[in-house]
């Protein structure tokens, strides 16, 4: 079953020390298809650390693994990644007339893979 | 540089004292770096964090060709005519990046652009190009971050998360380090953390304010309000998952410090509001100074991106998104930034310099990039050089070449390369396109579009 | 190489060297100019023309970080003014856009094409001298300075409220040196220290105590920099911004700063800005009465005057103070202020003069005073403080204004007359300027004050940078439109076009200095700056052509 969540990319010091071995290496690949989640939404869904999840926005879709965070750290309905290839297949194209594409706060449907 | 580098002949083993760490925006100038003549390689690189260590030591000068066309090895000097029939043939070229490498790389670049009447942008567009936007509307209160480090007694971060991507921000800058009126470090600082999540950067966080996904200009707007002494509805809380009380208290905080800052991230500038937000929070702080003094500026996050910024604005009077296809500088943000002028498939060949919009951009800017002859300088195989018609290897700017970089505050720093590279620099490159595209220019007779006949198949 | 030209026929006006509208052939061999030249040498015919030096602007705001901000903060100041480039085939040269802030290519070409060949940009934090040199790499044709702030100064502070005299002369040459700029300059001595450590506090008197340093006083920081500058035998002397820029009743801290001096050389820039009467806080009354006075009668002091033009500016400056004053008299929301670390504040906002505006055309007029009250115009030179007071492209305009007493009157006529009403009437107000001292203000008096001995005049040694005008009634278009433009004898504007694209030189000092003062200075910067003291100095590679201008010890 689909559930509705706010996904965040950002940056990580994991995916920093990635890009600068390189981008094809296992390292940067771990760091950008590893999504956060919010422990109680995990165990709602049945999901397990290292579950593959499948994102699905307007835009597009990726399939990702997902992690656990603590309540207190990532509130529920709210998903954090590292930038990387992922998320580019997620973000939409309008700027706003900004030049930014709404790159943080992107509405994704998640669903367990398994 | 001289005293600065002391060799000892020996092991061939080479010192390089108050070198420059490009990764991102804090350009720790106080590396020293132990580097292996022999073996090419940079074995230790002291007050280095783990960022800085992961580049120095990574680095690696990879056997590639000087330059692919259409992935075959080829020459410097056939990539440079390859790329410069695109350039000259083409209508409405893109030019982008520029946030990896020096100024002097940086300045060429725009010049380049100038003659060939193309668009440039830099990776300011998405990163903090709406905080661009939002101080030609309300202006800044700012300071370098000496200034910072040495009066600041409340430190607000907001929407960004230094601990993993700016490391030493907090030993050099703003909360650990020890400044002329912070003799006593943390001790003499408050320090705020606002946050859509608890992230790395919290802990050392005085008080740290968990604002509702999304909401973070509807706080900002309601501190500002309270700055100003208007009544502001409890309800406010349910929007934005704070506390009148902590608002409150808050602005007490900042209404009452010596000298306040604000710290933001692009957790204000990429998100729902974009230059709204940093104009919220930009004009928050200049609000403030009928009290105090404060200050508001954004964390930046590649080495020299403020740079390409400041280049930019001094050679054509805009920051980032100009087009020059009049035969003069044009600015608009949605029409000339990179990210829309691909996904909506206007250019018709593209030159990346230092930067990898291949694995950052959105899906159909990316597409769009492999239906035309873009053209790539990097020092390292990118996701965006995998997909050009001419991929350049460059030297890698602040390891084996000098040159300018300014740091997120508008420091400018000289870098001091520690290895030779057999690979030419992005600014030699870029002069040598250059040079080649004023011949062809000023013999050409008829104008351009021969550029279809080069696309590639889509 | 040996490229010769000659100017003929044309009226040639050269004060310094005592020509005054004389017919005489000019020589120019190798970028400079001299006795003679090989009679076949290729000509120009100057026949109806006036042929001046180069102008030099002694004081404007063209390069660095502030100015940057100014040009990002102002999108719509650049959009309706665009420099376009020239064509590819004809010459290379770089597009760009104007405004108030134009960019560094256009403020090259439109400085060029006026007929000004050196500018010194007059504010740059040292720590960011780096900036403004790169800048200066973009700006084509003219040679230029910069002036670096010293008045407030965290380590010269603490060096003066100990007596440190030696250490304080050894520190500025350093600083000189390092940043390889060309004098030293304060701007509201005293004043970053409250804005910035005391929640936005300003200084008024030049007795006040400067809040943390028991011993210092803006009086002490003029006295000591004075000083120091002449011991160093610096070309340029302290090039002053005095306190209280703005605020009515300020003239009086105007003449107890050329006081302090003690018979010293000293130049107060823009001082129309320092010439107020009244109190403060409320409407300002005209003093240049006062301060011509003075001026005329102490040969110590040097001026110029930061006339005030009607229209669009930007007020940009290092006296953040006074840029958070303006917002309440800005209809602009725009504010920006930026503190440079133990060295600078600096504060931006977007402005207009308005004729209708009672202060505004007070302030046009206190300029106009100014300049027709001058005894000496080699001591009270042409500037706008471009582009607080206006932009240099409106010289041409002021020049109109100061030859013409009719347009001059006309002007007066249409703007606020209350203001007007407050200006003394006399025979001076019929004064109209004579093409020499319009040669004087605009290019041999800059010239003299700065200690450039190779600008500002036509004599064998000087740099061939020479303008010829087309002779014309209305000034305005005279002197807007040059017919020739050499500058290092490469002629620029060839009848009325851009022909050549030109690189010109920086201008600095280099005084000698103790090198012991380095293990002063490194530990001060190690500890207070955030980056290294051995990154600090400009290496050589920002100045690929330059020119030291020497001490008087040199």
């Amino acid at each position: 079953m689909a559930e509705t969540m706010i996904l965040i990319p950002g940056r990580t010091t994991k995916q920093g020390v990635g890009l600068l071995e390189s981008k094809f290496k296992k390292q940067y690949r771990d760091a950008t298809t590893t999504v956060e989640i919010n422990v109680e939404d995990m165990a709602r869904l049945g999901l397990k650390d290292g579950c593959k999840v499948k994102l699905r926005s307007a835009n597009g879709v990726t399939t990702v693994k997902c992690t656990g965070r603590k309540t207190e750290d990532l509130p529920p309905g709210v998903l954090f990644i590292a930038y990387g290839p992922p998320t580019s297949k997620l973000m939409g194209t309008d700027t706003g007339a900004s030049g930014m594409p709404l790159s943080k706060h992107l509405e994704v449907e998640l669903e367990s893979v398994n | 540089m001289g005293a600065a580098t002391k060799a000892k002949s020996e092991a061939n083993i080479k010192t390089v004292e108050n070198a420059t760490c490009t990764f991102c925006g804090c350009l720790c100038d106080d590396m020293v770096l132990t580097v292996d003549m022999d073996a090419k390689k940079i074995t230790k690189a002291k007050n280095a964090c783990v960022l800085g260590k992961a580049l120095f030591l990574s680095h690696e000068e990879e056997d590639r060709p000087f330059a692919l066309i259409d992935g075959k090895p080829a020459t410097l000097k056939e990539g440079v005519e390859e790329a410069a029939q695109i350039l000259a043939n083409a209508r409405f070229p893109m030019f982008y990046g520029m946030s990896d490498t020096t100024c002097e790389a940086q300045r060429q670049n725009v010049a380049l652009v100038d003659m060939v009447g193309g668009t440039i942008d830099s990776t300011t567009s998405v990163c903090h190009g709406p905080t661009g936007m939002a101080l030609q509307g309300v202006g800044e209160s700012t300071a370098t971050l000496g200034e910072i480090k040495n009066r600041a007694d409340l430190v607000i971060y907001w929407g960004g998360n230094p601990a993993e991507s700016l490391p030493r921000h907090f030993a050099r800058y703003a909360v650990t380090a020890k400044g002329m009126y912070t003799p006593n470090r943390k001790k003499d600082r408050t320090i705020v953390n606002v946050d859509v999540r608890r992230t790395k950067s919290v802990p050392v966080a005085d008080i740290f304010i968990q604002v509702k996904i999304g909401a973070d200009f509807e706080l900002l707007w309601a501190l500002r309000a309270l700055v100003k002494g208007r009544h502001v509805d409890p309800n406010i809380e349910k929007r934005t998952g704070v506390s009148l009380e902590t608002m409150k208290d808050l602005v007490e905080r900042m209404k009452n410090c010596r000298y306040g800052v604000l710290f933001f991230g692009m957790g204000l500038s990429m998100t729902r509001g974009r230059h709204f937000n940093s104009a919220a929070i930009l004009s928050l702080a200049s609000d403030l100074n009928e009290y105090t003094h404060f200050i508001a500026t954004p964390m930046r996050g590649h080495g020299n991106v403020a740079g390409a910024d400041i280049v930019v604005s001094w050679q054509t009077g805009y920051p980032f998104g100009v087009n020059f296809s009049r035969g003069y500088p044009k600015f608009n943000p949605g029409e000339f930034t990179a990210t829309d002028m691909f996904a909506r498939g206007d250019a018709d060949a593209g030159l990346i310099l230092a930067s990898d919009p291949g694995s950052n951009f959105t899906q159909a800017a990316i597409d769009h990039m492999k239906k035309i002859p873009m053209i790539v300088l990097d020092p390292k195989l990118t996701h965006t050089a995998k997909l050009a018609r001419v991929a350049f290897t460059t030297s890698h700017y602040g390891i084996n070449t000098g040159g300018t970089a300014y740091r997120s505050d508008g420091v400018p720093i000289e870098l001091r390369p520690c290895l030779d590279s057999k690979y030419p620099s992005d600014e030699e490159v870029i002069r040598a396109i250059y040079k080649r595209v004023e011949q062809l220019l000023k013999t050409r007779k008829k104008t351009k579009g021969a550029n279809n006949k080069r696309r590639k198949a889509a | 190489m040996g490229s010769t030209l000659r100017i003929v026929n044309g009226r040639v006006y050269d004060p310094a060297n005592d020509v005054d509208g004389k017919t005489r052939d000019i020589c120019i061999k190798d970028g400079k100019i001299v006795k003679s030249v090989p009679p076949k040498t290729k000509c120009i015919d100057a026949k109806g023309m006036v042929v001046m030096p180069g102008g030099v602007d002694i004081h404007c705001h063209i390069a660095g970080a502030k100015a940057n901000i100014a040009r990002k903060l102002q999108p719509d100041d650049h959009r309706r003014d665009v420099h376009p480039r020239l064509d590819l085939k004809k010459v290379n040269t770089r597009s760009g856009t104007g405004g108030t802030v134009p960019s560094t290519f256009t403020t090259g070409y439109r400085y060029a094409t006026m007929g000004y060949t050196t500018a010194m940009e007059a504010a740059v934090p040292p720590l960011l001298a780096r900036h403004t040199l790169d800048e200066f790499e973009d700006t084509p044709v003219i040679d230029k300075g910069f002036y670096i702030l010293m008045g407030n100064n965290v380590l010269l502070y603490q060096m003066l409220q100990e007596g440190r005299h030696e250490e304080i002369r050894n520190a500025v040459a350093w600083w000189l040196n390092a940043t390889k700029s060309y004098t030293t300059k304060l701007v509201n001595p005293g004043g970053d220290e409250p804005w910035k450590g005391h929640r936005n506090a300003t200084i008024t008197q030049l007795n006040d105590k400067i809040d943390g340093y028991e011993q210092l006083t803006p009086r002490k920081i003029i006295t000591s920099m004075v000083n120091t500058v002449e011991d160093l035998g610096l070309p340029h002397p302290v090039h002053i911004h005095c306190n209280n820029l703005g605020h009515s009743g300020n003239y009086k801290t105007t003449l107890e700063t050329m006081k302090a001096t003690g018979g010293r050389r000293i130049h107060i820039t823009h001082i129309q800005f320092h010439s107020y009467g009244g109190k403060p806080n409320e409407n300002p009354t005209s003093k240049a009465p006062q301060i011509a006075e003075y001026i005329n009668n102490n040969s110590n002091i040097t001026a110029d005057v930061g006339q005030v033009m009607f229209g669009r500016s930007t007020s940009m400056t290092a006296d953040a103070p006074l840029a958070w004053m303006l917002t309440r008299y800005s209809n602009d929301r725009r504010w920006v202020n930026a503190d440079t670390e133990c060295e600078s504040g600096c504060g931006i906002i977007p402005f207009a003069y308005q004729e209708q505006v009672y202060t505004h055309a007070l302030q046009w007029a206190i300029g106009l005073e100014l300049f027709l009250l001058s005894k000496d115009p080699w001591r009270m030179v042409l500037s706008t403080d471009h582009p607080n007071g206006g932009t240099f492209t409106s010289y041409p305009r002021l020049i109109r204004t100061l030859m013409d007493r009719e347009f001059r009157k006309q002007q007066m006529d249409s703007v606020n007359q209350k203001a007007v009403a407050k200006i003394k009437r006399g025979h001076h107000m019929e004064r109209e300027y004579t093409l020499q001292e319009i040669a004087i203000v605009t290019r041999a008096g800059p010239a003299r004050i700065l200690g450039l001995k190779n600008k500002g005049h036509l004599g064998p040694g000087a740099d061939a940078d020479i303008t010829i005008y087309d002779e014309h009634e209305d000034k305005e278009l005279m002197f807007s439109a040059p017919r020739y433009v050499l500058k290092s004898g490469h002629l620029i504007i060839d009848n009325h076009e851009f022909r050549n694209n030109h690189e010109g030189k920086i201008l600095h000092v280099a005084p000698g200095y103790d090198e012991g003062i380095k293990d002063v200075i490194r530990p001060f910067v190690e500890d207070f700056y955030t980056i290294k003291f051995d990154n600090y100095a400009v290496s050589d590679h920002y100045i690929p052509r330059h020119e030291v201008v020497p001490t008087a010890k040199q």
